[in-house]
């Protein structure tokens, strides 16, 4: 491969757009998760989680506007193949993203009567999101098949990825509160962990026997050898803190994080492994990322723009997060 | 069913819901900044319960334009894919910028905006006002970008069928560019401003004589009656600038049958496309010549310059009379609450009343200008090198029905949701007039905790 411009732009691009998209699921994730959790939550504990959320949110979903802005800018052609066949579940995540964000905002302004109902929304919302996205996933692993089989995959991860976020939320919860919801966040993680665990298990197992070529790319000498810290280490990540659950809370506090950030582990390692089967393709077995590739000009300006931002976005944003650390409070306007 | 239709009316019926809430978050923003800079300056906390009702009002309004955004986005790649692959190196670029400059700005610090007041100093509050401030601006000013190169496309070059990037200061500044940013700001502080000043007048109706609802009444009717004739002048420019890039528009808009010198302004009519003819007209001899070419004479184009290549005449004529109209109304009235709060200090019964109604008189206005220049742009996505009809993705028109059907309730019930909450907030402030607490307030801006207290 020779490394000029052309070649290496959309390389770039696609690392950008997997990093955009990587930050959005364990980002949106936990607070996808903690709408999830609304349903075995009491009314306190709904204020409370919303609280350790509020002042996140909307940033956490401009990653997910970036990571389509960046299909859309980088990958023209592949944004309308991969967008046109998804036409309904996207949709759906459309409707879930609305229902979630306003309800979110909704709830703390109506009149308190009818706080409950947007409670709910807020919940279905998330929910019908997080499936969503698990259902888009799925299909697109299997080469955007909309026929049985890739619908019955894509529900299948449908519900792994809601049992991530759940889990995601749970350990959210768990940093960010003490007390009677902390302790019970623990026992959330703990169903949550067991049931994304069969599911990350169940896909890892699937994705190479639907499609052959995610086959060869993982189950050939010497890609086995390379490749096998990526299932080992999740695998032990996740026996590491199924066993913390029983230890957490600690005294004093100490490791309220390390569920969380185990997490993003676990999903980094997944992410790593699905990006390995995807390579060179931007749409599976139809477009690589230079065939779908905007214009190297066009590359060059917004990357241009990216490098000299990006770490701005990533250091401001890292500010919002201290501004708003340790337990979450009562969350109000002034 | 055509899902050519139906892609349009969903995408008209998206954007029509998206931009209500730009156009409130772009001037509020500064808005709120003004109150913030005045509780500063004076230490009047009467001046910070007008920046916390307002800025629950921004909250809301922000997340609905998110919302509804990321929906916009999406739909470029489900219903429009043709844009993106004929002019994707050109549009792509803004967008991105858009993303990257504008949007994580706003919504990162919109945070510390919302919740931060006792937990950073009111320094750093203050700034984090002014970078949402200047996020919501910064976003509108990229967005008009596009928008305007699709309308007078510039700085580009085509090869194998598709837009290639020439000249990016030519793209971004394209010659519709300033007219159209500088209406639309302007749009945007107009919105802004009779929203303040109706749900302030709602205020006072319910007897509410407290010093905020002043404060905020006063800001929006002094904002409105400053903003209106500035917002006259700049929509004839604009309009000018119009007749120069895209004489076919404006022959819609003063439903122009035939080119030629002495066009009358037409004040009301029917436009009959069929008949190529206007029914019912009243107008006014000589004045669109008057008007566009400052001369009697002065030649006007028309749409027989045009056959099969200019927009549908009815929509264009009637978005611009409306916005027009709308416009004179605002005039009239800011005009008179201004008369009435500088001079008596005191606001008659039936002019409030009026302003209630009047507090969504900037959208009514926005949304009639958008459908001016939006269908005003038809045949045509991108004007003379993406027809609308080339863009459209291979979708079943039934796919397109069942997803509009669900939109169109969706936004109609947030609609309701969200107006039913403006006035819930006005109602609630004008209950609680100035006597309650106002919590922490007095007490942060004395102590300023630091960050991570």
């Amino acid at each position: 491969m020779t490394f000029d411009w052309p070649t290496a732009l959309p390389l770039i691009f696609a690392g950008l757009m997997g990093l955009a998209i990587l930050i959005y699921v364990i980002l949106d994730g936990f607070d996808l998760g903690i709408g999830i959790l609304f349903a075995v939550a009491e009314d306190a504990e709904q204020d409370t989680m919303i609280a350790a959320i509020g002042p996140f949110w909307d940033a956490n979903e401009t990653w997910l506007v970036l990571a389509v802005g960046l299909l859309l800018v980088a990958f023209p052609m592949a944004h309308g193949v991969i967008l046109t066949a998804l036409y309904i579940p996207v949709f759906v995540l459309l409707v879930g993203l609305i229902l979630r964000g306003v309800a979110f905002d909704f709830r703390a302004k109506v009149p308190s009567g009818k706080k409950h109902r947007w409670n709910r929304i807020f919940f279905l919302g998330s929910v019908i999101a997080s499936l969503a996205q698990g259902y888009m996933l799925g299909v697109y692993v299997l080469g955007l098949d909309v026929g049985l089989g890739g619908m019955a995959f894509g529900v299948l991860v449908a519900f792994c990825l809601a049992a991530a976020y759940a889990a995601m939320g749970a350990a959210w919860v768990i940093y960010k509160t003490e007390g009677e919801l902390q302790k019970k966040a623990v026992r959330w993680l703990r169903t949550a962990l067991v049931l994304t665990a069969l599911g990350m298990a169940a896909v890892s197992l699937a994705t190479p026997f639907a499609s052959p070529r995610i086959f060869d790319k993982w189950f050939v000498w010497p890609q086995m050898l390379y490749l096998s810290p990526l299932p080992i280490l999740s695998a032990l990540l996740f026996l590491w803190l199924w066993r913390q659950t029983f230890h957490l809370p600690k005294p004093d506090d100490r490791h309220a994080l390390t569920p969380f950030l185990t997490l993003a582990a676990i999903f980094a390692l997944g992410f790593a492994g699905l990006a390995w089967s995807f390579y060179p393709f931007v749409v599976p077995d139809k477009l690589t990322i230079w065939q779908a590739a905007s214009a190297t000009e066009s590359l060059a300006i917004i990357l241009a723009g990216t490098v000299v931002v990006l770490p701005i976005i990533i250091f401001y944003s890292f500010y919002a997060y201290r501004v708003f650390g340790g337990k979450a409070t009562d969350l109000t306007y002034d | 069913m055509d899902p050519l239709i139906l892609s349009r009316i969903q995408f008209g019926a998206n954007i029509s819901f998206h931009i209500l809430f730009p156009t409130i978050t772009i001037a509020l923003g500064w808005v709120l900044l003004f109150f913030k800079l005045r509780y500063n300056a004076t230490n009047d906390s009467a001046w910070m319960r007008a920046y916390f009702t307002w800025v629950k009002v921004f909250a809301l309004s922000f997340a609905m334009g998110v919302v509804s955004g990321v929906t916009m986005s999406f739909q470029f790649g489900t219903n429009w894919p043709g844009y993106m692959e004929k002019v994707g190196n050109i549009a792509g670029p803004l967008l991105a910028y858009e993303v990257l400059t504008a949007f994580f700005l706003e919504a990162a610090f919109l945070g510390i905006m919302l919740f931060g007041f006792r937990r950073v100093s009111n320094r750093v509050h203050t700034l984090a006002t002014v970078l949402v401030a200047g996020g919501t601006t910064l976003s509108a000013f990229w967005i008009i970008a596009l928008n305007s190169w699709m309308q007078t496309p510039a700085g580009f070059e085509m090869i194998d069928g598709k837009a290639h990037a020439v000249d990016w200061w030519a793209i971004v500044f394209n010659p519709s560019m300033p007219y159209r940013l500088v209406h639309m700001l302007l749009a945007s502080g107009l919105t802004v401003s009779f929203l303040v000043a109706g749900l302030s007048a709602l205020r006072y109706l319910n007897g509410d004589r407290s010093e905020s609802m002043w404060k905020a009444l006063r800001t929006g009717v002094f904002t409105a009656a400053i903003l209106i004739p500035i917002q006259i002048f700049a929509g004839d420019q604009h309009g000018l600038n119009t007749l120069e890039h895209q004489p076919q528009k404006i022959a819609a808009m003063e439903a122009n049958w035939n080119t030629g010198p002495n066009v009358p302004l037409v004040l009301f009519a029917l436009p009959d496309e069929a008949a190529k003819e206007n029914k019912f007209e009243i107008a006014i001899p000589d004045g669109a010549s008057l008007v566009l070419r400052h001369s009697t004479s002065g030649v006007v184009p028309g749409l027989n310059d045009y056959p099969g290549n200019h927009p549908p005449v009815f929509p264009v004529f009637w978005g611009f009379r409306i916005m027009v109209g709308t416009g004179l109304l605002m005039l009239a009235v800011s005009w008179s609450a201004a008369f009435f709060l500088k001079r008596r200090h005191s606001l008659p019964k039936p002019l409030a009343m009026l302003m209630v109604p009047m507090a969504l008189s900037g959208w009514l206005a926005t949304l009639a200008g958008w459908y001016t220049t939006e269908i005003g742009r038809q045949p045509w996505l991108v004007t003379g090198v993406l027809k609308t009809a080339d863009a459209v993705g291979p979708v079943a028109g039934s796919h397109v029905a069942l997803t509009l059907a669900v939109y169109l309730i969706l936004y109609v019930l947030l609609l309701i949701a969200y107006l039913g909450v403006l006035v819930h907030l006005a109602l609630k402030a004008a209950k609680d007039g100035d006597s309650s607490p106002l919590p922490g307030v007095m007490k942060a801006a004395m102590s300023q905790p630091a960050a991570g207290e």
